[in-house]
């Protein structure tokens, strides 16, 4: 079984079509892994099918880095 | 003012007879059909069970497949069509010219399998699962816009959507954009991907299609007397239009020159067209004055020619009002037959035959034409491509709402 932050750099490269190593912690979607706007709603719904659980789109705005992905899913999986 | 002429500089396409243009016209010379079994879904039920598929398509060897995800199947088609077209041309875009570079390329129905997968998502998850580029990703102006975005091209961007006389339509409107002075080149045709489960079961629900499941590949028999509709098929055409001055100070390649339009409706019925085929006819005749060119100079005729009952008939009783005593002269034949109908893509496609036609000097087959009906009594090229002298070639393109498309390509 993958842990948690495997899931979401696994999920991140699939859906930004990004290169493993690219995925840093600190790594910004927009700035840093070529996301536009709508990539980042469709990795948000990504997430929330992996995990299956509903990100409200107010937690989604903040979810801007691949740290803070892994911690909201951290935060809110059982 | 006077009009600017039109040239053909670049070609592309992806067909359910091949990946691009030469492979293609290999095989429409060859005289082969893409029909084949419907294996990507399940067709039990379904009273056409088969189709003219694009085989081996892998469209990560055209773009990243992240880009390919924000696009429909019939987006891929259209967009690697383009770029086929833009590399064959040999044109290169940059800040002086892009600007006068337009893009018009579109399809007859869109993003059918993007409206079924996200519609399933929405029955069974609820709205938040429904994708944010399922809208950018279906509608039929994205060709259009993926081009432009790719290479930069800042002129007139749009997709008139006529049904099966899409292709038709944009390229001889985009003619029309360049001989007015809009532009100096443009990229023009149409894509589709119809062949989904929900495409297969409304073109069957409406009689359109050929239900011959037992030989696919004889199922398309334009003017033979045992066709039972038409069998519907998938790809993209794309075509370089280009001002003559243009090309030549570039010193381009120029496969012919765009001499004609003409356009007509019908005001008939929803999906028959009247019996005389009067629209048709008089989609021939504009076209044959735009080009001042008269009956006797047509060397052959690309025909809509779908193998439905009254399509054909009716494509007949046209071409023979419209060339009088040259119609017994006159070849026509009908690209369909092997191809299959590629709807919003057929007159792109069609287009780039007959332009291919002039550069070989020869003219491709009708093919499965065993016994022609009675009604049907032109010179079809039947079974085996004729060589011949081919100066002047008129391709039509008729609609659904009754919309015709003609077009008159010549020799330069």
């Amino acid at each position: 079984m993958s842990t948690i932050e495997e899931r979401v750099k696994k999920i991140i490269i699939e859906q930004l079509g990004v290169k493993e190593d690219e995925v840093k912690p600190e790594a910004s979607f927009e700035n840093d892994l070529g996301a536009d706007s709508l990539d980042t709603v469709e990795l948000v719904m990504a997430l929330e099918e992996e995990f299956e659980t509903e990100i409200p789109d107010e937690e989604a705005e903040k979810i801007r880095t691949v740290q803070a992905a892994i911690d909201y899913i951290n935060k809110h999986s059982s | 003012m006077s009009k600017r002429r039109v040239v053909v500089t670049g070609l592309g396409m992806v067909t359910p007879n091949g990946l691009d243009t030469e492979t293609t016209w290999a095989s429409i010379i060859a005289g082969k059909s893409g029909a084949g079994p419907i294996t990507h879904f399940d067709t039990q039920g379904y009273s056409t069970q088969f189709a003219c598929l694009v085989k081996d398509f892998d469209v990560s060897a055209y773009m990243p497949a992240k880009e390919a995800r924000k696009m429909d199947t019939f987006i891929q088609y259209g967009v690697v069509a383009a770029q086929q077209a833009i590399a064959d041309s040999g044109l290169r875009f940059d800040e002086r010219n892009a600007h006068r570079c337009g893009v018009m390329i579109s399809s007859g129905i869109g993003g059918l399998q993007g409206i079924e997968e996200n519609h399933q998502k929405l029955l069974e998850g609820g709205p938040r699962r429904v994708s944010p580029f399922f809208v950018p990703s279906s509608i039929i102006n994205m060709i259009s816009g993926q081009v432009s975005m790719m290479y930069g091209l800042t002129g007139p961007n749009m997709a008139i959507v006529t049904a099966c006389t899409s292709g038709v339509h944009n390229i001889g409107q985009a003619a029309r954009i360049i001989a007015y002075g809009d532009a100096d080149v443009m990229l023009a045709g149409g894509a589709e991907k119809a062949s989904t489960p929900l495409g297969m079961a409304g073109f069957a629900a409406a009689r359109a299609l050929s239900t011959r499941n037992a030989a696919p590949d004889e199922a398309s028999r334009p003017w033979d007397k045992d066709r039972d509709g038409f069998v519907l098929g998938d790809g993209a055409g794309v075509m370089v239009l280009e001002s003559f001055e243009h090309a030549k100070a570039r010193g381009a390649k120029i496969y012919a020159e765009l001499t004609g339009f003409g356009m007509s409706a019908d005001a008939f019925h929803m999906t028959a067209p009247p019996e005389d085929g009067r629209g048709a006819a008089a989609s021939m005749r504009h076209a044959l004055q735009d080009a001042e060119l008269s009956v006797d100079k047509v060397s052959y005729i690309n025909a809509h020619g779908t193998s439905t009952p009254a399509g054909d008939i009716a494509e007949t009783r046209a071409i023979k009002s419209v060339f009088a005593a040259d119609a017994k002269r006159v070849p026509v034949s009908s690209t369909k037959s092997m191809t299959g109908h590629l709807l919003g893509a057929a007159g792109a496609v069609e287009a780039i035959f007959s332009v291919l036609a002039i550069r070989d000097q020869v003219l491709p087959p009708t093919i499965n034409l065993e016994n022609p009906d009675p009604e049907c009594d032109l010179d079809y090229v039947p079974h085996t491509a004729r060589d011949a002298k081919v100066t002047a070639t008129l391709c039509n393109s008729f609609g659904f709402g009754g919309t015709n498309g003609s077009l008159v390509f010549q020799q330069i």
